[in-house]
């Protein structure tokens, strides 16, 4: 019985075979209205998250099937003091696939020890969130049909944004492409990433300035600057509009840039840049549903 | 200074001159009844100083936990006075409740009936990564 803890647990010709299903999907929907008939998703909630769960939830009724569960801990028995593997024991009894999210960083992996079913790890504190990754791939792949060659910009906090580290991961296994890190010194990639990426081989940029590499960039992905994962309100304050995209600094990118965003944007991209054609991150939380499709079939043995 | 040989039981050889209290600490070795040498600086060709810790009895010793906190021991053991086993330890691919996670975002900090567990991630650099939050282990 396979799992999805971490993106890596996914081979390259596999995450190809995922892409693939989803596309197919977003092709043919009808093919896939009754797939999960009698099955049941339990999504396992132990923090709040709209989108990813309503995702996950969306993707199991369209493939016709089922989903309980719940969407924060207080409403589970883990507010009795119940631990994951009991939990995810119980669930085992009652549904066919597990997606959870929890804030503890690997939770997930505890659950899918004991939980007798496949578990998705839907984001475990700021470690991984691979059906996140999965998404930002799927886009990727019908943007540009390829991963080998791209020149990859990644913008804003770098040091703490778990989908950037878990991105760079899953295309650092792709021929060929080039990062280029964009943010203040103190929001860098952590060093053990660094010198990973150092080790594959991999070309790293880095630089404080977006404008200065927009033209060279094929995918721009942009993130949060997060306020808690500042000391002080100071640095925040100082930061947190160093890195704004507005229309005026996509003057010089390429005409077919694709933006990203795992969302939610608070400031970091411009309303204004939404209406461009280079603006795909409402398309990308789209995808989300397609992929994590893709996955529940996987996982779940369905063809 | 004269130790006599044991008869059945462990040697643990080649340990790094001044490791040995750490051994006998994490190995519990003070809840044995029987005898137990612990030679300090003991001369040797290879090393210059080496421990040296001598068990007279047959236990059965956590290996893994030995080959963490010294990975270059020899271990005998021994049987009616003949060594019938001798084995170069190396860093063992995972240790389980020798180093414990203190990353406070893990599952283990809420979770206290979870085994901590380590797994080597990089030989050379002799790094340790928590199985669950991938955090580094810090003192080895």
């Amino acid at each position: 019985m396979r799992h999805l803890i971490d993106i890596l647990d996914l081979s390259t010709q596999e995450i190809d075979e995922l892409i693939a299903t989803a596309n197919d999907i977003i092709a043919n929907p009808d093919k896939y209205r009754e797939k999960c008939k009698y099955k049941k998703l339990a999504t396992l909630f132990y923090e709040p998250s709209t989108r990813t769960r309503l995702s996950f939830e969306a993707a199991m009724y369209e493939l016709g099937g089922n989903v309980l569960g719940f969407s924060e801990a207080t409403s589970s028995s883990a507010s009795k003091g119940e631990s994951v593997s009991d939990t995810a024991r119980i669930i085992g009894g009652y549904a066919d696939i597990i997606a959870m999210r929890h804030p503890k960083e690997g939770a997930p992996l505890v659950a899918s020890y004991k939980a007798g079913i496949p578990v998705i790890n839907a984001g475990d504190g700021g470690h991984n969130h691979p059906t996140q990754t999965l998404t930002d791939l799927l886009t990727i792949m019908r943007k540009k049909n390829r991963f080998d060659g791209l020149t990859v910009g990644l913008c804003g906090d770098l040091k703490f944004g778990r989908t950037v580290h878990s991105l760079m991961g899953a295309l650092a296994r792709y021929k060929n492409v080039r990062f280029i890190l964009i943010s203040p010194p103190e929001l860098k990639i952590p060093e053990y990433l660094r010198t990973d990426m150092l080790e594959k081989g991999v070309s790293i940029y880095e630089t404080t300035e977006l404008s200065k590499v927009m033209p060279e960039l094929d995918i721009l992905y942009m993130t949060r600057v997060q306020r808690e994962r500042f000391f002080n309100e100071a640095d925040y304050i100082r930061l947190k509009d160093s890195y704004i995209l507005t229309l005026e600094k996509l003057q010089n990118a390429k005409d077919d840039l694709c933006i990203l965003h795992p969302l939610p944007r608070v400031n970091e991209i411009a309303v204004e840049v939404d209406d461009d054609s280079r603006a795909c991150y409402f398309e990308q939380a789209a995808n989300g549903k397609y992929i994590r499709m893709a996955l529940i079939l996987k996982l779940l043995e369905i063809d | 200074m004269q130790i006599n040989p044991i008869t059945n039981g462990v040697v643990l050889d080649h340990i790094t001159a001044g490791k040995i209290m750490e051994l006998y600490r994490v190995l519990n070795l003070d809840e044995l009844e029987c005898s137990v040498a612990i030679i300090k600086n003991a001369d040797s060709k290879r090393m210059g100083k080496k421990d040296i810790l001598k068990i007279d009895a047959a236990i059965d010793l956590n290996l893994d936990v030995v080959g963490y906190i010294d990975p270059g021991i020899t271990v005998n053991i021994i049987k009616d006075g003949v060594v019938i086993k001798r084995k170069k330890l190396g860093l063992p691919e995972k240790v389980t409740n020798v180093i414990k996670c203190k990353n406070p975002r893990c599952i283990t900090s809420i979770e206290q009936e979870l085994p901590h567990v380590f797994k080597l991630t990089d030989r050379e650099t002799k790094t340790y990564r928590c199985i669950y939050c991938e955090s580094k282990a810090k003192n080895i």
